[in-house]
């Protein structure tokens, strides 16, 4: 037993730092975050700015424009080449971090909040529970896509209504988790003790059942970063997402489908640029389950 | 056995109601009154009222639901707005290469994600299972159409070995119909076998963990029987669930897969039908797809009777 | 193969992972087992025993490596044999069972397959012998209907069913050696005894060797040919059977035979201070019909009466399922009785709504068996201690003092209260949570097998800590336990209770001198180690108590 107290809080950022996954995703989702910031002072141009006469060049095309402000000609270079109407995919890629990002943490905040919310309710409130089951139930039996698909045709296109086409199938598995652990913690001896101890029903739950939810849920919130930045960039892709001339790294992808074959880096880059984006979140999320929680662990 | 099984089947139906409210309700939200979308730009107003008196859209909500759950258990889904034809008969149409994809999918990623995943459990912290374990975080990484699109660079647009995109019917010959399906299949079970592999390892390793384990080597027995009479059986019931589960990923793979191969499938269909806002179809394809879900869950569960034998009655 | 010993254990060593809290986790171990004699290893969690039987077995974890010394299963050595050589041996020389029976045998396989599996590792039998002899050794445990039990799965057994199934195929090759690892430990008294009985009937007959690893100083006295004492992964006593208990020369020894609470309730006088709760015909229903299950009640409790004074402890004693536990957690409105009353100095609480019931909270208080669960990880000591007073009312401060107090009170300084529970030990965890009831001053304490799954020695601090605080409060104290030996010491009136009914009920020394009812006489019986006499009785409290 050690002299000074050691909360378990302070163990845990210290097994988080020791993780690998931690910091090598943490490291790399850092980088996307900061691309999405600093997006403007990236060498990048207008990423809506289209010029016909360029359209689809190859990497590294270069040409020369006239300056707006100067008159002078001025060369600029498309370092990843332009897409079929001739706007700078760099520059797209880099912008579409930004709606990558917003989309996936606005998604996973709210998906989180609501979930939480029910998942207390029906862990808590027992004649409540079957049915807030069984319409989680069948919210789930419809494929997550598909109800995104559904939800989003309902609404004009745009990145609210997008943002809600996810959360919308993200809800009953955070609803599904709160539950569980909220069932299985109000079973704890230390909470019947609390109980005993004549704590109300809401203090009971905000000092001793949720805090056992907030290392789970910050896991599950990764993922569903992670998931809502894919479903977002296939909405795009198949062109029911967010309105074609934003540059989203689904948009990018879906402008280049047509011309595919010929030009291939329409697809390579904002494909690459996605796929690392994802995978970091997800080490992120691997890392944080082994850390946070490793009875969580036994769980995905 | 008979009431478990009765049990089972009664317990879907309030789910399947659930998914039916909400598909029929997602009809009645749409902006803009159905009857008119499908009467057309041209239509006068004593038409519009025709028609919306033939749909039933005159009476109250809750008979219009039950209409319509009527209709749809018969097979009748309507008449698609964009293509004029009843939704049934698309659907058919549409349905061989759906399941084609579907199952080959499936058969693909349980035979090589099962046995990933046992081997990395067993060899669990060496460099094999860090190996399986890090192309599995890749692979559920990589969205479906990047990878469709990688593949289809590679071995399409450079190697010219196999088709860019298409289908063709099983009745045309099955190398032709094999020959067009092998490239979406792989870029669709890509994440499908980096999700069971890790689930299957997770399973395994839980198993191995077991005291039932240790008595099987106490009596002496070999470390592969270990695993392939003790360790795997138990782990059958957690892997087949994920199987399932991962069904509804899968349909929303169906989609973008036959988008990025231009299948003539359900998914496409989807798609076509949500760009159209044809929504007779979106609710009847949900609804299919849902279904079938329910349909595969059900099967699953019942099938934990013949794996598990706790579980009975 | 005429070995003098079928296991001559010497010098074993065994490393622990480095930042563990000891270098090894058994240190210079040796001892030996001859055929036909059963050598008991004992000792308290942590002291190594289970490092050292599986260390034998070659079924050491990853993580623990032997580092030196010979485990010679005769004559070979074990530690050094080539991994296929072990499992030649496993099975057929030595063979193992193990603590829990509901886990040791595998869900989805059929008992007689699973006894069967050996033979068909070891032998050459075909698949109609391995079944015949899988049914003689069925037989030969004792257990029923053989021929229709060798098709069962195992959760279609009862837990000492499992254990003679577990019996059987350790024994089924004869091996020289047999290793118990706690094999009755999670088993109810009465099916202890008949599986000691068992495996000590098996050992005769067939001659075998064996090494039973056990904390149960009454299950030694039952079975021990030889004791070995182990603490802390050395060896601290080693002997025969009368000379360890009777004689014990090592000092832990002795501590550890004078904390195993006597048999032999001391003379108590009746208490006759108020009464503090009084339950009348309490029931608790589980489950309810629908017309897709069919019958699926439960009667948990069933017209339970009891009454408990100030200054007096009442015990509930019966095995897993008697209901005992149900009776406490309605008592503390954990759950909600189906009918019946609880009467807390006259105030009705058994069906009150939870707002109501809140004012009187107060006054039941519960001590849990986990004390690993017991307090919320989270939250320092302090804060665990002063919920429940603010929660009445009290200003932080004057719960704070209160706390500090209590933890002098219960043997623990005041500044553990900025610590966190990891850093306690089980005892110590008990001891806090025993603080924390105490500090809203209830009138009535429920035990609720508070200290069953303490070590022995700690668990005569714990109880003597009950003891000690009932008295100086004047508490209604209801002990909730499986263990005859604890109640023995500490209750004043005894319950016993049987499948949620009241089988007998008097005078703890009147119930153990002269039991009524059938089943008490069984369960009496059944308590291992009657023969020999243990230090602890817990005397000076009881006596004040008067």
């Amino acid at each position: 037993m050690s002299s000074v107290a050691i909360s378990p809080a302070r163990q845990t950022m210290r097994r988080m730092a020791q993780n690998t996954s931690v910091m090598f995703g943490g490291f790399l989702v850092l980088l996307v975050v900061l691309m999405a910031l600093l997006a403007p002072y990236l060498g990048t141009r207008d990423p809506s700015g289209i010029s016909p006469k360029d359209r689809n060049q190859p990497p590294g095309y270069e040409t020369t424009v006239r300056d707006r402000d100067t008159g002078q000609r001025v060369t600029v270079e498309y370092r990843l080449g332009s897409d079929t109407l001739g706007r700078d995919v760099y520059s797209r890629v880099v912008y579409g971090a930004r709606i990558s990002l917003i989309v996936g943490v606005s998604v996973a905040t709210i998906a989180i909040v609501i979930g939480m919310v029910i998942g207390v309710l029906a862990g808590y409130v027992r004649w409540l529970d079957g049915i807030i089951m069984r319409v989680m139930d069948g919210l789930m039996a419809i494929p997550a896509i598909l109800l995104a698909i559904a939800v989003v045709s309902l609404f004009s296109a745009g990145l609210l209504s997008v943002i809600i086409a996810i959360v919308v199938p993200e809800v009953p598995r955070v609803v599904r988790l709160v539950r569980s652990i909220v069932l299985s913690i109000r079973e704890e001896p230390y909470v019947e003790a609390a109980i005993t101890a004549g704590t109300r029903t809401p203090t009971l739950l905000v000092r001793h059942v949720l805090p056992n939810t907030i290392a789970p849920l910050i896991v599950q919130g990764t993922f569903i970063v992670a998931s809502a930045i894919i479903v977002e960039a296939i909405l795009s892709f198949l062109g029911i997402g967010i309105p074609p001339e934003i540059p989203t790294w689904g948009n990018i992808m879906a402008e280049g489908r047509s011309v595919f074959q010929l030009y291939p880096h329409n697809i390579l880059y904002p494909g690459i640029i996605l796929a690392i984006t994802v995978l970091a979140v997800n080490m992120l999320g691997d890392g944080l389950r082994d850390t946070l929680d490793p009875r969580f662990a036994k769980r995905v | 056995m008979a009431s478990y099984l009765l049990r089972r089947v009664i317990a879907t139906i309030p789910v399947m109601l659930i998914v039916a409210i909400f598909i029929f309700l997602l009809l009645r939200l749409t902006p803009g009154d159905p009857a008119t979308i499908i009467a057309g730009d041209y239509a006068n107003a004593e038409q519009v009222a025709q028609i919306r008196e033939s749909l039933g859209l005159d009476q109250p909500i809750a008979t219009q639901f039950v209409i319509w759950l009527g209709n749809m258990f018969q097979g009748d889904f309507g008449e698609s707005f964009f293509y004029k034809k009843e939704v049934s008969e698309l659907i058919a149409a549409r349905l061989e290469p759906t399941l084609s994809l579907s199952i080959l999918t499936i058969i693909l990623t349980v035979v090589i994600a099962v046995p990933l995943g046992t081997l990395a459990a067993y060899k669990q912290g060496s460099w094999i299972d860090r190996g399986i374990m890090g192309f599995s975080v890749l692979g559920f990484s990589l969205p479906v159409f990047v990878i469709g699109y990688a593949l289809i660079y590679v071995f399409s647009v450079q190697l010219g070995w196999l088709p860019v995109q298409g289908y063709q019917r099983i009745s045309e010959g099955v190398g032709g119909w094999l020959y067009r399906l092998i490239l979406p299949s792989i870029a669709l079970s890509v994440i499908f076998v980096a999700f069971i592999a890790r689930m299957t390892r997770t399973s395994v390793l839980e198993v191995l963990g077991e005291d039932y384990v240790r008595t099987a080597r106490a009596k002496g027995q070999t470390e592969t029987r270990v695993l392939m009479r003790h360790a795997l059986r138990n782990a059958a019931v957690p892997i087949v669930t994920v199987i399932g589960l991962s069904f509804a990923v899968l349909i929303g793979g169906v989609v973008v897969t036959e988008s990025v191969f231009t299948i003539p499938g359900l998914g496409l269909l989807t798609v076509e039908a949500v760009l159209a806002r044809d929504f007779p179809t979106i609710q009847a394809v949900i609804l299919l797809f849902s279904f079938i879900y329910v349909l595969i869950n059900l099967i699953i569960d019942v099938s934990y009777t013949l794996l598990d034998p706790r579980i009975r009655y | 193969m005429d070995q003098k010993y079928v296991l001559e254990v010497s010098g074993l060593t065994v490393a622990l992972p480095k930042n563990a809290d000891r270098p090894n986790a058994v240190e210079n171990i040796s001892f030996t087992v001859a055929p036909g004699e059963i050598v008991c290893v004992v000792g308290e969690s942590g002291s190594g025993k289970s490092v050292t039987a599986s260390a034998v077995m070659g079924l050491l974890p990853d993580a623990l490596r032997p580092k030196g010394g010979k485990t010679l299963l005769q004559g070979e050595d074990t530690l050094t044999a080539e991994k296929s050589r072990l499992r030649d041996l496993r099975g057929t020389r030595m063979a193992m069972i193990f603590q829990e029976p509901m886990t040791a045998l595998n869900p989805v396989t059929r008992v007689g397959e699973q006894i069967a599996e050996v033979l068909e590792i070891h032998t050459s039998m075909t698949a109609a012998e391995r079944r015949q002899r899988a049914i003689e050794i069925m037989e030969a445990v004792h257990l029923p209907d053989p021929e229709k039990m060798v098709d069962a799965f195992p959760h279609q057994l009862s837990g000492g069913q499992r254990q003679r199934i577990m019996i059987a195929m350790a024994l089924v090759l004869d091996p020289a050696l047999l290793i118990a690892d706690e094999p009755t430990t999670a088993l109810d008294v009465t099916t202890q005894a008949q599986i000691l009985k068992l495996i000590k009937e098996m050992q005769e007959r067939r001659g075998t060797g064996v090494l039973f690893i056990t904390h149960d100083f009454g299950v030694v006295a039952e079975i021990a040919d030889r004791i070995v004492v182990m603490q802390h992964g050395r060896i601290v006593e080693y002997g025969d059977r009368d000379d360890v208990l009777r004689r014990p020369k090592a000092p832990y020894t002795q501590m550890l035979m004078a904390s195993v609470p006597s048999m032999t309730p001391p003379e108590r006088s009746a208490k006759t201070g108020e009464t503090a709760v009084e339950v009348k015909t309490l029931n608790k229903v589980y489950g309810k019909t629908s017309w897709l299950s069919k019958d699926r009640i439960v009667h948990a409790v069933q017209d339970v009466d009891l009454m408990v004074r100030k200054g007096e402890t009442l015990g509930i004693v019966g095995e897993s399922g008697s209901g005992k536990s149900t009776v406490a957690r309605c008592i503390a409105r954990l759950i909600d009785p189906t009918s019946g009353s609880i009467s807390l100095h006259g105030t009705e609480i058994a069906t009150i709504s939870q707002s109501q019931l809140r004012p009187h909270r107060r006054k039941v208080q519960i001590v849990f068996q986990d004390p690993y669960r017991s307090l919320n990880p989270r939250r320092t000591i302090g804060q665990s201690l002063v919920e429940a007073p603010m929660n009445f009312g009290m200003a932080e401060a004057q719960a704070l003092k209160i706390a500090r107090d209590l933890m002098e009170l219960v043997g623990l300084s005041g500044d553990a209260l900025e610590r966190y529970p990891h850093q306690f030990s089980g005892g110590q965890r008990q001891r806090i949570c025993i603080a924390r009831a105490l500090a809203v001053e209830p009138e009535v304490l429920i035990a609720d097998e508070a200290v069953s799954a303490l070590d022995v020695s700690v668990q005569a601090q714990v109880l003597k800590l009950l003891d000690d605080i009932r008295v100086k409060y004047n508490l209604a104290m209801l002990f909730i336990t499986h263990d005859l030996r604890v109640a023995a010491q500490i209750c004043d009136r005894l319950i016993v209770m049987q499948k949620g009914v009241i089988v007998e009920h008097g005078p703890t020394r009147a119930v153990y001198q002269n039991p009524q009812h059938p089943y008490t006489r069984l369960l009496l019986d059944a308590a291992p180690g009657q023969g020999m006499t243990f230090g602890s009785e817990i005397a000076p409290a009881a006596a004040q108590g008067s």
